[in-house]
């Protein structure tokens, strides 16, 4: 297998150059957009804040965007590579398996019929969504008792799907007030978020990528097979719970606050496996800081494409997502 | 007592399975009956006034309500469930997957994100192009797909994935389109993905017949070639079948039904899976059966979800995509589970 790093020493700087790289995205993504903003206007926002529009654009929009756009990016990221792992399948992704579609379901059904409003129930009932259909594509895609077939998985993942989907739709339907907000949700969309809703997801996300940091060593026995792993003395039941908890953790929040974003889960491990081979805690690391960067890409495409109006960010990464996702599925060999 | 009727004449010889018969004309009968029952019920339920109205002696808010309104809605979700049934078990049999169906392999994507741009884009054109935008999405979007998952030859399983992939990419397209386009539109866009057909009128049905006319037909007349491509393409090709020509044949019809009805109905989703299960379930694996029986239960399954959609749930009136989805992924799911091996 080409690997683009090789070595520690190399993976290390290829770390911090990509870290650069996410900053560089940062600034770019501070000063583009709808309202004309000048290099000095960004930094006295930062020094000496007057309450003029730019100042205020800056700091109470474009700012926490760009953050929340970095912290969804990092936890879908991660989420796919575990999941990819979990599932031994190079097709997974938090969206082509149903679970973001099942945590967009019970948002949307809770904002409907419950007339639930803050964000901190909708992070617990997107946790739940995503658990509940998570489980269910996970049960439904294994064909003996520890093997997954990619294939089935992808279909089940894919009727799930349609069917969250179709459910989302019917209540948006049938509650047609705020249909415009919600339907820029529930396609995926980082923008109008402000700071506090980060701030309260993000101790749930920080939770999942450190955790995801701490069970990689554990990852690596596991892609070899599960056998293997089990006679390393593994306890792989252990660790692929302990996966699906992080998977759910980083989907459901990252879903909460950006609505159903998918592709990037299935995009980023990939790359990040040919920069760094296998090595699971390189791969976490590299998914996390490309996923902010592939978000941040997007969301500049989304905002700047159309101007001033506004793609949702979830229709942008499938574009960008779905030719990886063919490449992919045609390097694979399927026999019936 | 012999299984099957035999006609035979010179120059051409059919055989018909007797349970396949008796079958048809109770599905028949009951198609008939779920038809007279939609018609009336509505917010209350009077089978006196149908029959005052066939027998031509209604009032006028009768014929109005019922002829106007009630009827073509009726005969829509008839087209639409016999389309996507036939279109459905067409790709069931030529891709040898049970779980294809055209939401699945991306033709309903493909027809939806035609479908929606055209409405964007064009929104003083009247509906009557609609069906070939729809089609041309569907046929272009079936296209791609067919030559992605096109790598040494075809690989069946290869084509469901690439067409989940390319579903998603067309959903995106979709929601675009939406985004980008008048507020207005939105709803309505909302509404008509999700698969509906509140709005139907003798109009429409004008427009939608032919594309019934032409291909349902043509696919009962084909499906001789398609008993025998479903068993195994060597055999396919041993016994003479151009089998590749043949592929491209069944897809422009499968597109024409199943894009057709999405350019009518919207996204109606999963009737093209279950029906031809249902039939193949009664009356054996053999396209001269399973033709008839799906398109007879898809009808029924269309009629019913509709009608269960406007009543059930007062005064508030869900899509029909909504029930025939809630029904049907759970029925992919056991087809799922039974598939286990």
């Amino acid at each position: 297998m080409k690997v683009l790093f090789n070595t520690a020493t190399k993976r290390s700087f290829g770390l911090v150059m990509l870290l650069v790289f996410l900053s560089l995205l940062f600034i770019m993504s501070m000063k583009l957009g709808v309202h004309h903003t000048t290099w000095k206007n960004i930094i006295s926002t930062f020094t000496q804040f007057n309450n003029s529009n730019e100042h205020i654009i800056i700091r109470d929009v474009r700012f926490p965007r760009s953050l929340i756009a970095i912290a969804v990016g990092a936890s879908l990221g991660i989420a796919g590579a575990l999941l990819q792992v979990l599932t031994r399948n190079p097709l997974a992704d938090t969206g082509i398996l149903g679970i973001n579609g099942g945590a967009s379901l019970f948002v949307v059904m809770a904002t409907t019929l419950f007339s639930v409003s803050s964000l901190t129930q909708y992070t617990w009932i997107a946790f739940l969504g995503a658990a509940v259909f998570g489980s269910i594509v996970y049960v439904l895609g294994q064909t003996t008792k520890s093997e997954h077939s990619p294939i089935r998985l992808t279909l089940a993942g894919a009727a799930i799907a349609a069917f969250t989907m179709s459910l989302t739709n019917a209540f948006l339907v049938i509650d047609e007030s705020g249909l415009q907000e919600v339907l820029l949700w529930v396609s995926g969309s980082i923008a109008g978020r402000e700071m506090d809703m980060l701030l309260n997801i993000l101790p749930y996300m920080v939770i999942g990528w450190v955790g995801s940091i701490l069970i990689a060593t554990k990852m690596d026995a596991l892609m070899l097979g599960e056998n293997i792993a089990k006679s390393l003395g593994q306890n792989t039941i252990w660790v692929k719970a302990t996966m699906g908890v992080l998977v759910i953790l980083l989907a459901g929040s990252a879903v909460a606050i950006a609505g159903p974003v998918a592709f990037v889960g299935l995009v980023i491990p990939h790359i990040a496996k040919y920069m760094v081979g296998l090595h699971s805690r390189w791969i976490i690391l590299y998914s996390g800081v490309l996923g902010g960067c592939l978000l941040l890409i997007s969301d500049l495409f989304s905002r700047l494409i159309a101007m001033p109006r506004e793609l949702p960010i979830g229709a942008t990464t499938a574009l960008i997502g779905v030719p990886v996702f063919v490449y992919i599925a045609r390097k694979g060999k399927y026999t019936s | 007592m012999k299984k099957n009727i035999t006609v035979r004449t010179t120059n051409m010889s059919f055989q018909f399975e007797k349970r396949t018969i008796c079958l048809t004309m109770f599905l028949t009968i009951l198609g008939m009956v779920v038809f007279f029952l939609s018609l009336s019920l509505g917010k209350t339920f009077d089978p006196w006034a149908v029959l005052r109205v066939i027998f031509g002696q209604g009032s006028k808010t009768e014929y109005l309500l019922i002829v106007q309104y009630r009827m073509p809605r009726v005969i829509i979700a008839v087209m639409i469930g016999a389309a996507l049934a036939v279109s459905g078990a067409i790709l069931q049999g030529m891709i040898k997957n049970p779980l294809a169906s055209p939401n699945v392999v991306g033709i309903t994507g493909g027809a939806s994100a035609a479908a929606i741009t055209w409405i964007t884009v064009f929104p003083a054109l009247s509906i009557q192009y609609l069906p070939f935008a729809a089609f041309a999405g569907a046929m272009l979007n079936a296209t791609i797909i067919y030559l992605l998952a096109w790598k040494n030859g075809m690989s069946p399983l290869r084509l469901v994935i690439i067409g989940i992939g390319m579903a998603a990419f067309t959903t995106a397209l979709t929601s675009m389109m939406i985004v980008l386009g008048p507020t207005y539109v939105a709803n309505k866009a909302m509404i008509w993905l999700t698969g509906s057909i509140y709005g139907a009128s003798w109009a429409q049905i004008t427009v939608y017949l032919p594309w019934i006319v032409i291909f349902l037909p043509a696919s009962f007349i084909l499906l001789r070639s398609l008993n025998v491509a479903q068993i195994n393409d060597d055999i396919a090709i041993g016994v003479g079948s151009p089998l590749a020509k043949q592929r491209v044949i069944f897809l422009i019809i499968a597109v024409a039904l199943a894009g057709s009805a999405v350019a009518i109905g919207g996204a109606i989703t999963f009737v093209g899976l279950m029906a031809p299960h249902i039939a193949r379930k009664l009356v054996g694996p053999s396209f001269g059966g399973v033709f008839p029986i799906s398109a007879l239960l898809g009808a029924i399954i269309v009629m019913i979800a509709d009608l269960i959609g406007r009543t059930a749930f007062q005064p508030l009136s869900i899509p029909v995509g909504v029930f025939t989805a809630a029904i049907g992924a759970p029925f992919f799911i056991y087809l799922l589970l039974k598939n286990k091996s």
